[in-house]
């Protein structure tokens, strides 16, 4: 039987990756997602069979737990709207930290129930042997050192200290995607928990990772529970001061840590397959974490250990100068008679549930000709690639929609660029104001096209709270309004020529 | 199956490498559903899980145990149904559906 588990965690761990690989190509990538799953369902089928697994209660609570568990979040994930994709993600992700953590605490409380089994029998039998009671053995036992073994004398070693690792990535995946998912579902606002909050995180940090050290050498359950209770502490300190643009790097990064903390624990329980799947997912999500804070040009310490919002979103300079507006319909008609055209969409879009009708826009307007692309800002939406996912739900083909890097130096050669529900990556202050926040962030040159309509709720700044230039220069008119509203209005204008 | 020291060591760097090796050539777009992809794939902690449940003799064990598995087979199954709603929109153009939420 353990020829066939094995093998079956072999077949999975070989279609992971090569489902990975399949999805980092738009072509292949829905056959990829499906090659992971059919090596999922393998390996948890298969794992029934496995020789540890044991005892009808053991086999019923399995089955009751996956089928909840796997049942509530199908209907979740079915039922989330695209533009909630991300705190889902935080929370699914959530979920494996904390399983690989639960599955270091079970392996511990393992460890601490032989130890005393183990020294009861030893001391039944030296007490038959020298013929002394049972207590006496015990205390002389204990005296030899005998007692004083630990989690790490129960475990070994290499495991004891990859579990406890495990255990504290774990834990601190857990609690952080907590706190990232309700801060990106608008339940929790607040960027501060104690005064001082960095050097509480220190503290916190050293704290855990002391009793981290006291869990290798303990047989005491409430060390490795405080242990486990510092860990989940720790998480939630670290995501509760980072807000705004930094989000999706934090979310990416506790994906990789989790991908961590079940190689880990893998390691920890003899399983290959977590270790090969979970070594993959931390590496991958390793150098994905990096590509965002590239692209927003913040090293990932600053991520984590300033985060904008506790610099009270102090903005450079205030501008003078004031903003023009506009109304749609001559929006409409001047993109109706330009020759190019660039969108460059943001979380604000997708917020307003504007995507559908700016599609139908830029259909309209490429059947008169005009030359439309989309700009897509590496940090736009929640995560990277979240907006092409929201354009592609509205039925942009993938080919208009370009990347930075790409599209940059046509803005000059554009009649008309049109900013929706985005902001910090079109603020020219990043470019050419070194007091300001977000300076040497690269973003979209927008302020080079001819026109720049940027379509906005109000008058108010953004996200991030930085206030951006680009409203008050010459060549830039606002619409204000809903953005579904707004895309309507030009719509109408359009068909109406 | 106990993985021995080195060899554990071993496994480490070549997945490590294969998982850089795979993320490295990938475009913005596919970021977003790659992420949500790779969160699937550590959704097999559920059989790390499933062991450690299916071996436990104690009520506490039991508890911490069947944890381990409600949020390991929310984090797998979870994580499958956002990839592939996320890769449900790399359709072809043809079948491009439009205004499917309003």
């Amino acid at each position: 039987m353990n020829f066939i588990v094995q093998l079956s965690y072999l077949i999975a761990a070989v279609l992971f990756i090569l489902g990975l690989k399949a999805m980092s190509s738009p072509r292949t990538a829905r056959r990829g997602i499906v090659w992971a799953g059919v090596g999922m369902v393998l390996a948890t089928l298969i794992t029934f069979l496995h020789p540890a697994v044991h005892g009808v209660t053991n086999y019923i609570l399995i089955v009751i737990g996956i089928a909840v568990a796997g049942g509530l979040a199908w209907w979740s994930g079915r039922r989330v709207a695209m533009t909630e994709m991300p705190q889902m993600v935080a929370l699914y992700n959530g979920m494996g930290g904390g399983a690989a953590a639960a599955i270091a605490g079970v392996e511990m409380l393992r460890a601490l129930r032989t130890l005393p089994d183990g020294l009861q029998a030893q001391a039944q039998a030296l007490a038959a042997d020298a013929g002394i009671s049972v207590a006496a053995a015990e205390a002389a036992l204990r005296a030899e050192g005998v007692g004083s073994a630990s989690v790490a004398g129960a475990l070994g070693s290499d495991v004891a200290i990859l579990a406890i690792l495990g255990a504290l990535i774990g834990t601190v995946a857990f609690s952080g995607s907590l706190i990232a998912w309700a801060k990106l579902d608008g339940r929790m606002k607040r960027n501060k928990l104690v005064p001082g909050q960095q050097i509480v995180n220190i503290v916190v940090f050293a704290l855990a990772i002391l009793f981290g050290i006291m869990t290798f050498f303990t047989d005491s359950i409430a060390v490795v529970a405080i242990f486990f209770a510092l860990g989940l502490l720790f998480g939630v300190f670290v995501a509760v001061p980072i807000g705004g643009a930094d989000m999706p790097v934090i979310i990416s990064l506790f994906n990789a840590l989790t991908g961590l903390a079940v190689a880990f624990e893998g390691y920890a329980i003899g399983n290959p397959a977590m270790i090969i799947a979970g070594t993959v997912v931390g590496a991958a999500g390793t150098l994905l974490t990096q590509l965002m804070a590239k692209a927003m040009n913040r090293p990932i310490t600053n991520v984590l250990f300033a985060g904008w919002g506790a610099q009270d979103g102090g903005s450079g300079e205030t501008s003078d100068g004031e903003m023009r507006d506009v109304s749609p319909e001559d929006a409409g008609i001047t993109m109706a008679y330009a020759e190019r055209v660039i969108i460059v969409p943001g979380y604000g879009m997708a917020v307003a549930q504007a995507q559908h009708k700016i599609w139908e826009l830029v259909e309209l307007l490429q059947d008169r000709g005009v030359e439309v692309k989309f700009a897509i800002h590496p940090v736009a939406g929640r995560m990277p690639g979240h907006m092409n996912v929201l354009l592609a739900e509205a039925g942009v083909p993938y080919d208009m929609i370009f990347d930075m890097e790409d599209i940059n130096e046509e803005f000059g050669m554009t009649d008309v660029a049109v900013v929706i529900g985005a902001n910090d990556v079109v603020n020219p202050a990043a470019r050419d104001d070194a007091s300001s926040p977000i300076y040497g962030m690269p973003i979209l040159n927008v302020d080079e096209a001819e026109n720049v309509f940027v379509i906005k709720r109000g008058r108010g700044a953004g996200f991030s709270g930085v206030e951006n230039k680009l409203f008050f220069n010459e060549n830039t008119r606002l619409v204000f309004g809903d953005g579904q509203k707004v895309a309507a209005g030009m719509v109408q204008a359009v068909k109406g020529l | 199956m106990a993985i021995e020291g080195f060899v554990a060591i071993y496994i480490f760097m070549l997945a490590g490498f294969a998982g850089f090796e795979v993320i490295s050539r990938v475009p913005v777009i596919l970021h977003t559903p790659l992420m949500s992809g790779s969160n699937f794939v550590h959704g097999i902690v559920v059989v790390g899980a499933m062991v450690v449940l299916g071996h436990a003799e104690t009520v506490a064990e039991q508890i911490v145990g069947f944890i381990a598995v409600v949020l390991a087979a929310g984090n797998a199954v979870g994580g499958y149904v956002v990839t592939e709603r996320m890769l449900e929109m790399f359709k072809s153009k043809d079948e491009q559906k439009k205004g499917a939420k309003e």
